[in-house]
């Protein structure tokens, strides 16, 4: 494989030396000077530190303590268990289905990523418009399915007893759904080849022992794809950590009643607005190790032995 | 033999098929049609088509007026311009070096890459923003210096994912391409400017198209450099209208129309090649 034009490695300078001067300088520097700040008093973006926090651990020992971390936290779990079960889930369904039909299959394939490439702040507006609390899509679906209760005034004025998609029964609902739904397309399209690329002759194989159907899907389809399913595991994993647009564009800081918050709209209020740079610093040290620590647990269970 | 169930079984996966499909259209369909209504209509009626009395270009016009489009579009589109450049530039050269190349190191930089994919731009932020504060980058209220400090970290956000889509596409170059062209007296930069680059246009086309629409809807970078009216780009424009129109819906429509526009254009015309590109990136990988 390794063929005589590369024995010369002068040349591989400068292949590498522009990326990962640009990756040590904006990535590796940063990420390793954020986990010092973590240690130190820091009093607004853009100042010096001010010395040693004290104690030097005092920003680990808050991150326990603090109420609305620990709402951050468990919205965060949540929305990775539902990132799991519904984005990922539904992407199977959706792919193992597109894949038993030919026509118009490149058209579901087209439609499904159509989510992905737009920002989330676009589409957190729209879903403001969506879920609104008077006369949004949803509500004024639900009042002429007649779901909602109304009385009519005498003077003949219609009173709508309007549902909030945002109180403290439904945010969580109105927060996660926009962020699964985004997604799908993105897990949708790396499984649809997956089973792409599962050899035909498997399949023929398979039909040959009386294996159809949900047989097939169940004995076949499924453990071939066991790979390319922890590759979207992981991705789910590290990205609903990460998730900060569309909650934020839609909820704010920690609405309703700072129960929504999750780890990555929290952090970006803490250093943003409440300038606390060193705890939010702290936050980003978390949402890593989190991310890190997950994603080899999900590798462990899930990741199929070197043989299959 | 058991025709009508399969063709039953078939209609059910064209209707399960369809009504996603619906979930992912629909929505647009339904903000764009309530961008041309008057706007006390929509919260009374969303669902038909605006036409005669309810139909009107007024929404875009407050739009236009109250917000500096043009100033941000010119904006988002030097930052993602850039910032698309510079990554396929650089991404490109740095996978076939280490997809070519074998050294001692090799894999060491390979997991450099993996890991730099975890981090988030939370993390790496602030001290950025330091960093550029000190060059006399970031927070000086000049707006080209401003768009440089957005453009400087975006880069370096996108390279690790570009490297590993890039990598996974150069790997199935057939190398007899690369010999012959040696043969014929090409050196090294020949060969991947007149072998590789043609032969993985598409994965190239994804890692610039990714790229773009990356940097292009990045609010929490644009928020964070951004701070003044004339460095505004369009996701922070986008969020800036949302927190100021209140209750006047039909301006929320609109702007949400403008600024999906220019994606969805871009996303219509060269979707063959995103699909293309990521999946084979994206499962090698």
């Amino acid at each position: 494989m390794n063929s005589m034009i590369y024995k010369k490695k002068l040349p591989l300078l400068i292949f590498l030396i522009p990326a990962f001067a640009f990756l040590l300088v904006f990535l590796y520097y940063p990420f390793f000077q954020n986990i010092l700040n973590t240690f130190l008093k820091i009093g607004g973006l853009g100042r010096a530190p001010e010395g040693l926090n004290i104690p030097w651990y005092e920003n680990y020992r808050r991150l326990l303590d603090d109420p609305y971390m620990r709402v951050a936290m468990k919205n965060t779990m949540v929305l990775i268990l539902c990132t799991i079960l519904f984005q990922v889930g539904i992407a199977l369904i959706l792919a193992l289905l597109v894949d038993t039909i030919r026509v118009g299959a490149q058209f579901f394939r087209t439609v499904y990523f159509f989510p992905i490439v737009i920002s989330a702040t676009a589409l957190g507006l729209m879903f403001n418009l969506i879920f609104l609390y008077k006369g949004g899509m949803v509500n004024q679906l639900l009042l002429s399915l007649g779901k909602l209760p109304y009385e009519v005034k005498p003077s003949g004025k219609v009173i709508v007893q309007w549902l909030d998609w945002k109180d403290q029964a439904h945010f969580l609902f109105t927060m996660f759904l926009p962020v699964m739904w985004q997604y799908v397309g993105f897990y949708f399209v790396i499984l649809v080849t997956g089973l792409n690329n599962i050899p035909q002759d498997v399949y023929e194989a398979a039909a040959l022992d009386g294996a159809d159907g949900w047989k097939r899907t169940r004995y076949i389809t499924l453990p071939l794809l066991r790979n390319v399913l922890c590759t979207c595991l992981v991705l789910a994993i590290t990205g609903a950590l990460k998730v900060f647009d569309l909650p934020w564009v839609m909820f704010g800081a920690g609405m309703p009643e700072n129960m929504g918050w999750l780890t990555g709209t929290y952090m970006y209020d803490q250093t943003f607005n409440k300038m606390n740079v060193d705890y939010g610093s702290t936050i980003a040290v978390l949402i890593v190790v989190l991310g890190v620590v997950l994603s080899n647990v999900a590798n462990r269970i899930f990741r199929p032995s070197e043989d299959i | 033999m058991n025709n009508g169930r399969r063709k039953a079984s078939r209609a059910v996966t064209y209707l399960v098929l369809s009504l996603w499909a619906l979930t992912t259209v629909y929505p647009f369909i339904w903000v764009i049609i309530n961008s041309f209504r008057q706007k006390g209509l929509i919260m009374s009626d969303s669902f038909s088509l605006p036409l005669g009395e309810a139909f009107t270009w007024d929404n875009y016009i407050t739009a236009w007026h109250r917000a500096d489009f043009k100033n941000a579009y010119l904006n988002s589109f030097l930052i993602s311009g850039t910032v698309t450049v510079c990554v396929v530039v650089i991404a490109g050269l740095a996978a076939y070096g280490l997809v070519r190349y074998r050294f001692r190191g090799r894999s060491l930089l390979y997991s450099l890459i993996m890991a730099g994919m975890m981090f988030p731009v939370f993390s790496t932020i602030i001290p950025v923003f330091r960093m550029e504060a000190v060059l006399g980058i970031a927070g000086t209220g000049n707006r080209w210096l401003s768009l440089l400090a957005v453009i400087l970290p975006q880069v370096a956000g996108n390279l690790c994912f570009a490297i590993i889509i890039l990598m996974g596409f150069i790997q199935s170059v057939p190398i007899e391409l690369e010999e012959s062209a040696y043969l014929d007296g090409c050196n090294v930069f020949q060969i991947y400017f007149h072998i590789i680059i043609p032969a993985a246009k598409s994965s190239f086309a994804t890692v610039a198209i990714f790229a773009f629409l990356w940097s292009y809807n990045d609010l929490f970078t644009q928020s964070f450099f951004l701070r003044y009216p004339q460095e505004r780009a369009i996701t922070g424009l986008l969020n800036e209208i949302s927190s100021q129109a209140g209750v006047n819906y039909g301006l929320m429509a609109s702007s949400v129309v403008l600024v999906v526009i220019p994606v969805l254009v871009v996303y219509v015309c060269l979707q063959k090649h995103i699909i293309k590109g990521l999946t084979a990136g994206a499962v090698k990988g």
